[in-house]
């Protein structure tokens, strides 16, 4: 990779021992997918939960915290995606001892290395919303996708640890998703039936997501007549990342990349897919449990924002859990402060539903907190974390906002009527 | 060294390594599909469901899910609980990310599908900065 003067000065490690890490990491990333050079990116977003980080990116971490301020600092505005753990609520949600301790050694060292905690993976709808061309250095799938498809800027998944050399040197490997060539459409998608409900929008995610092939692949969406709002499309892209492994899409007349299809394929767009109301309907139906009983309600990944938690005091107004079945709600600290000065958790938790703050439901030791808890049969509206949690031993299954409220309170899920 | 088969494929990450093949037509990722306590896939869907993936070379389609492996495998590596290397048809960036911090052997790009070039129980050599796989002989496990 051709470096510039300051990169040579990085990896030789006269800007200390942090930045000459991060660089020799981020050449060895960028000589893999043949990258140039690097390019200067604006902000981080760093994935950095207990669980995914482990003992040995706690000792890594630590050790970058003990060099000398000057090393240490990230250059670039720093966010951090959820936590692994809320304290308020960690006994109370059984998570294993070791958790609290572990989340207080990881925050004490990004807080010294200058990440700003703001613990929510929404950044892009809470923090700043990035901008047509800026070049970033996003640490999530969902607030990567968002931010290539919705605000045309520019992103791969730098996946933890990565986000973190992109702070410390201020710069990514140029390949993938900061390349215009890899930002066209590859696959057209023709959609007959425009989903209803956000959690109908993860679906169309997912089934689109299955049929991606690889990271390379940009799906074109056709047929959206209606913009779709913001919460949609954050579903949407949340479970096409997370079911694809895909960075970016283009929904023509709506993403910015794609006024039109012209605009996004080079030459010929190809046969269409065609998705239908019967391939929504599919894919909800591929969720099976032993039987309609509900142990927990989750309404998470992504954080809720606060048009979400407004809908959620909606829903459950005047009404109590079923006794046996939990409902939990997650949201970013910055949202929490004003769902409590406008009185929506108040309304939210009368139910004995809680709202937690900073953190997302399969970043939280889920695999523990279910065996703990007695939890398997969980319902959610979020196509992304129901595709997570298999992994993690519990039976999820999809459903809309309105279907959660109702199983929290009856604790069984009654069948969805089809599309 | 004659008739050895060789499979080509791009330059890859991580030093030369040795071992048996677990093979399969599925994604992986290591938040997804793992139990990385037991060292066992543990997602039901996945076609390695319920397999050991320690220390053997792992042969899959595609990365798939999110980005905590890019943590993750250096973790498993500490642990004892990382397969010995990582072939896939097509890494995404969080795989490589995550290869050169926990210094595991991975490569894509292969000249082929790698998931019907090798079987599992097939014992071969990774050479990443070659960008070649040796297949060497069959185990007889």
């Amino acid at each position: 990779m051709q470096l510039t003067d300051d990169e040579k000065r990085m990896h030789e490690g006269a800007r200390g021992e942090p930045r000459r890490l991060a660089i020799e990491q981020q050449i060895a990333v960028g000589r893999f997918f043949d990258a140039v050079d690097f390019v200067p990116v604006t902000q981080a977003h760093l994935m950095a939960d207990g669980e995914a980080v482990g003992e040995a990116g706690v000792a890594v971490l630590e050790k970058i915290a003990a060099a000398p301020p000057a090393d240490r600092q990230v250059l670039i505005p720093t966010v951090t995606d959820p936590r692994g753990v809320d304290v308020a609520a960690c006994a109370r949600l059984r998570q294993p001892d070791f958790a609290e301790g572990r989340e207080r050694r990881i925050v004490d060292a990004l807080e010294a290395i200058g990440c700003l905690m703001t613990n929510t993976c929404i950044n892009y709808q809470t923090v700043a919303p990035p901008v047509l061309g800026e070049h970033l250095a996003f640490g999530d799938t969902g607030s990567s996708i968002y931010a290539n498809s919705v605000c045309g800027a520019r992103t791969n998944f730098e996946g933890g640890v990565a986000a973190l050399w992109a702070a410390l040197t201020g710069r990514v490997p140029r390949y993938g998703m900061h390349l215009a060539e890899h930002r066209r459409g590859t696959d057209l998608f023709h959609i007959d039936h425009v989903p209803a409900t956000p959690a109908d929008w993860g679906a169309l995610g997912g089934v689109i997501g299955r049929r991606m092939g690889s990271y390379w692949q940009v799906p074109v969406l056709a047929g959206i007549e209606a913009t779709p709002g913001p919460t949609a499309l954050k579903f949407f892209g949340a479970a096409l990342a997370s079911y694809g492994s895909t960075p970016m899409f283009h929904m023509v007349g709506v993403t910015p990349e794609a006024p039109s299809l012209a605009a996004v394929f080079d030459g010929d767009e190809g046969s269409a897919h065609e998705i239908s109301a019967a391939d929504i309907d599919a894919f909800y139906e591929g969720f099976v449990a032993d039987d309609d009983h509900v142990d927990i309600v989750v309404l998470s990944a992504p954080q809720l924002n606060l048009y979400e938690l407004q809908e959620v005091a909606a829903a459950i107004d005047g009404k109590e859990l079923c006794a046996g079945t939990s409902m939990m709600v997650t949201t970013p600290p910055e949202v929490a402060r004003a769902a409590e000065r406008m009185g929506l958790t108040a309304r939210i938790e009368a139910s004995g539903a809680q709202v937690l703050e900073g953190v997302c439901f399969y970043q939280m030791y889920a695999r523990e907190m279910g065996e703990a808890n007695g939890w398997r049969q969980i319902v959610t509206s979020s196509a992304k974390l129901a595709n997570i949690l298999g992994g993690y031993g519990y039976q999820p299954r999809l459903a809309s906002l309105e279907q959660c409220v109702d199983a929290a309170v009856t604790g069984r899920l009654a069948a969805r009527q089809a599309s | 060294m004659s008739g050895m088969r060789i499979i080509k494929a791009h330059r890859g990450i991580g030093s030369i390594v040795r071992g048996q093949a677990l093979v399969a037509d599925d994604g992986f990722s290591a938040r997804y599909d793992l139990d990385r306590v037991r060292g066992v896939f543990s997602r039901p869907q996945h076609a390695l469901y319920g397999q050991s993936y320690v220390d053997r070379v792992l042969v899959l389609d595609i990365a798939k899910g999110g980005v905590a492996t890019a943590w993750m495998l250096r973790d498993m590596r500490a642990g004892g609980k990382a397969p010995a290397a990582l072939l896939l048809n097509y890494a995404n960036p969080v795989m490589a990310q995550g290869a050169a911090f926990a210094e595991l052997t991975l490569m894509d790009r292969f000249e082929t599908d790698i998931t019907g070039a090798l079987v599992t129980g097939e014992e071969v050599e990774v050479d990443p900065m070659k960008g070649e796989v040796r297949m060497l002989a069959a185990s007889s496990d």
